[in-house]
């Protein structure tokens, strides 16, 4: 039986004889352009739908999520923080408090339909989106009065604008697959987790397993939909398409080992350089999901950026689940034959 | 650079992790913003304040590259005595005609040149665009102008461009651009740091400086800025264009333009009565460098055109050629549609209903044609005006009525078809066939050469001497395929050149005859063919070459990857530093050599000297990097050939809230402009009303989106990541015209009145300029009524005033008016915006002036 915690790999622990090195991605957020090159190669690729033409107004973002209609997202946060070294933005210019936290929670209202169930993140919040893109001072929300009218609040000066391509983390131990029980979602030699079309019956058991609320069902057709990290090209010894489309090598694609240590030098530099809140995400073995596949480098808290900050596989329980429900079923027995047994001849 | 260039950004993020710091000047902060090291807001319309503050930096602080500036630039050169600068006289240059509102530039010239007979017409000059064939070379120089190399005498240009900067003052800046002092000086130190002996720094613009009426002026002060700090051929220097789409480079260099003929030969004037007079015109017998043959360029340009036909007893056919009257620019065709003097009208791969300033006009004119052929790969704006355009609401078009016949081709796409592109760094790369275009869909070239085809076979046998043109031309490319496409190979051989006795192709322009003995279609290009091989065509990696990288495609001129090089090295031949060595003299072989094509005749020495006769290329002398210049030297100063003046000066947009802290000339005074009702100018100061557009309006490209939106409103998977149009507006302003994220608004100018949803966005900030705030919003232009995301478009908001040099509009910045709530439709919204026009005063016989101080009346003894 497969583990369900803990650090190990992936492929031969489903049972792969000597499988091809274990692949991923590492998004370096902190060269993201945000031109969304991926989300464009990933549909074309992959044949997926488009979605509504309606302007979210989340910044730039107009996609909203990771959905089954999207499997590569593009999040935009605009904060009024400091960015790096960089002098203020708008030192010296008459400006007044910032809007992004109310621009934001605004923005959170304006979700429509993307055809795919649940679609759009349902656990976001006007307060929670606020709280993204204040930073870390958020002084609350400013309510409905107009933007610059609330007396008493500081100017803004400073801004930053973080850009990040979200995808399938691909987890080492990923729920979805330990709850898909037609065997659809399968891990592949690569390590990936892969849903496969003609298989899955549109259960649904996999959407809520996934901690990062990513694997998504579509309406049209009832089956769950994500990203295959283009098993069909990696296969052929291809680049996946958002990696190939990125212009920047802000997604880079590889063996994840080596990843892993790019993405360490690339964290140093960074520091060196004054980018001092630059971190990893996912890149840790030793976290709730085993370590992802698909793991990014951060300018800021992974909230702020809609990501969980501390996702834990959410079958970990199971074996300890098993074990209770056997000893409980095993007491159950014993009670059964006691009574059985201890009744009078 | 991020938002509309993000593949080329990619260099410079590479840049950035390699230690490189990278400056954001923009109006508002964008995807580059984001990832720049300083972010610097700046008032649209106001980079040469901006720029002529670093001038004054450098100067002032003695911060130049002495040695270079010296050697290599006109800084010595002793201007007229006559010459008077714009700090004289209130913002007007010596010269200036009040009733052409041009000037004659007689004052402006190297002392001792003022009337050496050259006449100028700087009218007719701004009517045809003529600034725009110095592309590849500058106005001629006679004779050997007086210098001084110590800088000291006060009408050396150097001594001039001090004075003339001397108010750009970092306090100067704050109150013109509203950049504050503290950061402006931190853009100047960065620059002048990072460039002398050891270093070099690149500059990069795009449309941004191009579209306004001092936009060549604002290029010019740059390469001010490059000369001085010494950043001009050398490596890791420059001044690159990033252009609005692909080819744009090539488009000049084999043009599409009115008033160009291949490789930046001019189009003859109607006085240019013989083959002699035109090319006489262009060469000017008595100048220095290698425009001296043009005679063997344009005579092989015919040769390309009319072939066997082309005879020097005939004048290479040369009165085939159409000769210019005046002004055919694109918006003046426009008008003349407007008003009924075109008739007939090909779009290809444009759509001027959305992409071009002041869209009603463009409209107006495409529905008073008779015939309209429009090649594209989408159902585009410009070709369904006729029922469904603004116009259609408002009752100005009406579609029963409308009596243009539009004829819809569709074309094919860049990967259904082989060719070049042209980038930025003159660099041709050859561009193979994919797969064949679907349905009826065909190249540009299967077009133009099957019409040309059908054309000359219905003309076939006709007497009329009017269509020898036609039948005299040189029709005869082989064609291939499914579809009888042209060879686009056997094009690129005849624009490279060849040997008529021998069809052997030329392998440089130095082989180009004025004897009708080879074929060139156009001189820049010679060498693309060389030896019978597609030098375009060729991809060989970076790591198998040096790392110039010269067997990759192929540029011009003679694959020369960076212009002008020789001024990497120093006078005596020796690179600047070993840091930055590039082409150097090689005394043993006397040659000079490097990584490169040497940007200099290979085996002159840097110790020539010209005899004083000496005329073309012969009078350059071995410290005269600039070869293509009338005196080898990069000009700071420029003494002809610009309409606006010898040096760049701050004007205010034609359309500003504020008024010129720097002169009572308010706005370029020779910029050009068409006086009709239906194109008003937004008044600006010293004019009243100008309170009635009190906002500051620019607008861009999103990364979403093409340029008009013709090849991405019509995808889906374009259209979904930006579908709909809307309007960024700062915090501040919100509040101040009560505008809600994501509600509708309004812009209106007094051209139009446009739609939007509202982005509430800190990315916007007011500024302040002259102790008062100004504010600046910003819109997209990519929408309009077709595809799958519609919407109103941009830039119906923009009147028609274009720069005086090269005809192009200011559409980057304007005026405005923002307000919340949709905008009125129908019949009502024409009388909502003639309201703003009243109220503006923009009534009855409203001119606005062009002259706005009387310092030239004050100078008159």
């Amino acid at each position: 039986m497969n583990r369900l915690y803990g650090p190990l790999d992936p492929a031969p622990d489903a049972g792969y004889q000597d499988p091809p090195a274990r692949m991923g991605f590492f998004t370096d957020t902190s060269i993201c352009i945000g031109c969304k090159a991926c989300e464009v190669a990933c549909k074309e690729w992959n044949g997926v739908p488009g979605h509504e033409l309606t302007m979210l107004g989340m910044s730039f973002d107009n996609t909203g999520a990771l959905t089954a209609n999207s499997w590569r997202h593009v999040a935009f946060v605009e904060q009024p923080v400091p960015a790096g070294r960089q002098t203020p933005a708008f030192a010296g210019t008459p400006t007044g408090p910032t809007i992004a936290p109310a621009a934001a929670a605004d923005a959170v209202t304006t979700t429509t339909d993307t055809g795919t169930e649940p679609g759009l993140d349902p656990g976001r919040h006007p307060d929670s989106a606020a709280r993204m893109a204040a930073g870390p001072e958020f002084l609350g929300m400013p309510a409905s009065e107009l933007p610059g009218r609330q007396p008493g609040r500081e100017e803004r000066t400073d801004l930053r604008w973080l850009m990040m391509s979200d995808v399938c983390k691909h987890c080492t131990h990923a729920a979805c697959l330990d709850v898909c029980p037609t065997g659809a979602l399968f891990r592949t030699e690569f390590g990936t987790v892969v849903v496969q079309e003609d298989i899955c019956n549109g259960c649904g058991y996999c959407i809520p397993a996934c901690p990062y609320g990513v694997i998504d069902q579509r309406k049209t057709d009832g089956r769950a939909w994500k990203c295959t990290l283009c098993y069909d090209r990696i296969g052929d010894g291809m680049t996946p398409a958002c990696a190939q489309a990125c212009p920047t090598q802000s997604i880079q694609f590889g063996p994840l080992d080596e990843l892993r240590e790019r993405a360490a030098r690339r964290v140093e530099r960074l520091h060196a350089a004054g980018e001092t809140t630059a971190r990893l995400y996912g890149h840790d073995p030793e976290d709730g999901v085993g370590g992802d596949g698909a793991f990014f480098l951060l300018l800021d808290e992974p909230e702020v950026y809609g990501l969980p900050p501390d996702p834990v596989v959410t079958t970990r329980d199971l074996p300890d689940m098993w074990k209770r429900a056997g000893v409980a079923a095993l007491a159950m027995a014993a009670a059964v034959a006691v009574a059985f047994l201890g009744r009078p001849a | 650079m991020a938002e509309a260039h993000p593949v080329g950004f990619q260099w410079v993020m590479e840049a950035k992790e390699r230690g490189a710091k990278v400056i954001h000047v923009d109006p508002r902060f964008t995807r580059t913003s984001a990832l720049a090291d300083l972010y610097v807001p700046i008032r649209a319309g106001t980079d040469i304040a901006f720029l002529g503050g670093i001038v004054r930096h450098i100067l002032e602080n003695e911060l130049d590259f002495r040695e270079y500036v010296v050697a290599y630039t006109n800084a010595a050169t002793i201007v007229s005595e006559e010459f008077r600068d714009t700090e004289d006289l209130d913002g007007l240059f010596s010269g200036y005609d009040p009733t052409t509102g041009t000037y004659n530039p007689e004052s402006w010239q190297y002392a001792g040149q003022e009337h050496d007979g050259v006449r100028f017409d700087t009218s007719t000059e701004r009517e045809t665009a003529g600034g725009l064939q110095h592309e590849s070379h500058g106005h001629p120089v006679q004779g050997r102008p007086e210098r001084d190399e110590t800088l000291r005498h006060p009408r050396c240009v150097y001594q001039i461009l001090k004075r003339h900067y001397a108010r750009y003052t970092p306090e100067m800046v704050e109150r013109t651009c509203g950049i504050p002092a503290d950061k402006f000086e931190e853009v100047a130190r960065a620059w002048t740091e990072n460039s002398g002996r050891e270093r070099t720094s690149a500059l990069i613009y795009s449309v941004g400086w191009t579209q306004h009426t001092v936009g060549v002026q604002y290029i010019r002060t740059g390469a001010i800025i490059q000369l001085l700090l010494g950043n001009m051929g050398r490596p890791g220097g420059g001044i690159l264009a990033l252009r609005g789409h692909a080819s744009i480079q090539g488009s000049t260099d084999v043009p599409t333009l009115f008033n160009l003929l291949p490789g930046y030969l001019p189009m003859p004037l109607v006085k240019h009565t013989t083959f002699t007079e035109w090319v006489e015109s262009i060469r000017h017998p008595e100048q220095k460098g290698f425009w001296n043959n043009a005679r063997a360029y344009s005579a092989s340009l015919l040769k390309a055109y009319w072939g066997d036909a082309a005879r020097p007893d005939n004048d290479f056919c040369y009165d085939y050629l159409p000769r210019m009257t005046g002004d055919h620019g694109t918006y003046r065709q426009v008008l003349d549609m407007i008003d009924g003097k075109v008739k007939g009208y090909f779009l290809l791969g444009q759509n001027p209903a959305v992409g071009s300033a002041h869209g009603k006009l463009q409209r107006l004119g495409m529905a008073n044609l008779d015939w309209l052929v429009v090649r594209d790969l989408f159902m585009i704006e410009s070709a369904t005006f006729w029922k469904n355009s603004p116009e259609i609401e408002t009752g100005e078009i009406v579609p029963e009525e409308c009596r243009t016949e539009v004829f819809f081709l569709p074309a094919a796409s860049h990967v259904e078809k082989e060719g070049t592109f042209t980038q930025t760094q003159r660099l041709l790369q050859w561009r193979e066939k994919a797969l064949d275009p679907p349905g009826d869909c065909r190249s540009e070239l299967w077009f133009f050469y099957h019409l040309g085809r059908v054309i000359r076979q219905k003309l076939a046998g006709s007497t009329l001497s009017r269509d020898r043109a036609i039948l005299d031309l040189a029709w005869d490319y082989p064609t291939h395929g499914r579809d009888d496409e042209p060879s686009a190979e056997a094009v690129l051989f005849e624009i490279n050149g060849y040997e008529v006795a021998t069809r052997r192709p030329l392998s440089a322009f130095t082989q180009l005859r004025d004897d009708g003995s080879t074929v060139g279609g156009c001189w820049i290009y010679c060498g693309v063919y060389a030896d019978g091989v597609n030098q375009a065509a060729r991809r060989k990696p970076g790591r198998e070459q040096s790392w110039v990288a010269p067997e990759w495609g192929w540029s011009w001129p003679a694959n020369r990857r960076i212009l002008y090089n020789r001024a990497s090295a120093d006078p005596e031949g020796r690179p600047w530093s070993e840091r930055k060595a590039y082409t150097r003299w090689d005394p043993d072989k006397g040659e000079w050599t490097g990584p490169d094509v040497p940007d200099f005749e290979k085996t002159k020495p840097p110790s020539y000297r010209p005899p004083a006769d000496a005329t073309g290329v012969e009078a350059l002398s071995g410290i005269d990097p600039f070869i293509m210049q009338g005196d080898g030297k990069g000009w700071l100063y420029v003494p002809s050939g610009l309409i606006d003046g010898p040096m760049p000066t701050h004007y205010e947009p034609a359309e500003s809230p504020v008024r010129n802290p720097l002169h009572g000339q308010q706005a370029n005074p020779t910029r050009r402009t068409y006086r009709r009702p239906a194109n008003p100018t937004n008044p600006s100061p010293p004019e009243p009303h100008s309170d009635v557009f009190p906002y500051v309006f620019s607008v861009s490209r999103l990364t979403e989106h093409h340029t008009a939106g013709g090849m991405s409103r019509t995808v889906k998977y374009l259209a979904e990541l930006q579908p709909e149009m809307f309007v960024e507006v700062s915090p501040e302003l919100a509040a101040e015209r009560g505008l809600v994220h994501l509600d509708y608004a309004h812009v209106v100018t007094s051209r139009a009145a446009i739609e939007a949803r509202v982005l509430v966005t800190d990315r916007l900030t007011p500024l302040w300029v002259e102790d008062r705030v100004i504010h600046q919003i910003w819109l997209p232009y990519h929408w309009g009524g077709e595809g799958l995301a519609t919407g109103d478009s941009a830039n119906d908001l923009f009147g028609i005033t274009l720069d005086p040099n090269v005809l192009i509009q200011e559409s980057k910045v304007g005026t405005c008016d923002i307000r919340p709530g949709r905008r009125p439709v129908g019949k009502a919204l024409l009388d909502y915006v003639a309201d703003y026009r009243r109220r503006a005063g923009l009534t009855g016989d409203h001119r606005t002036p062009i002259l706005t101080t009387d310092a030239v009346e004050r100078e008159k003894p």
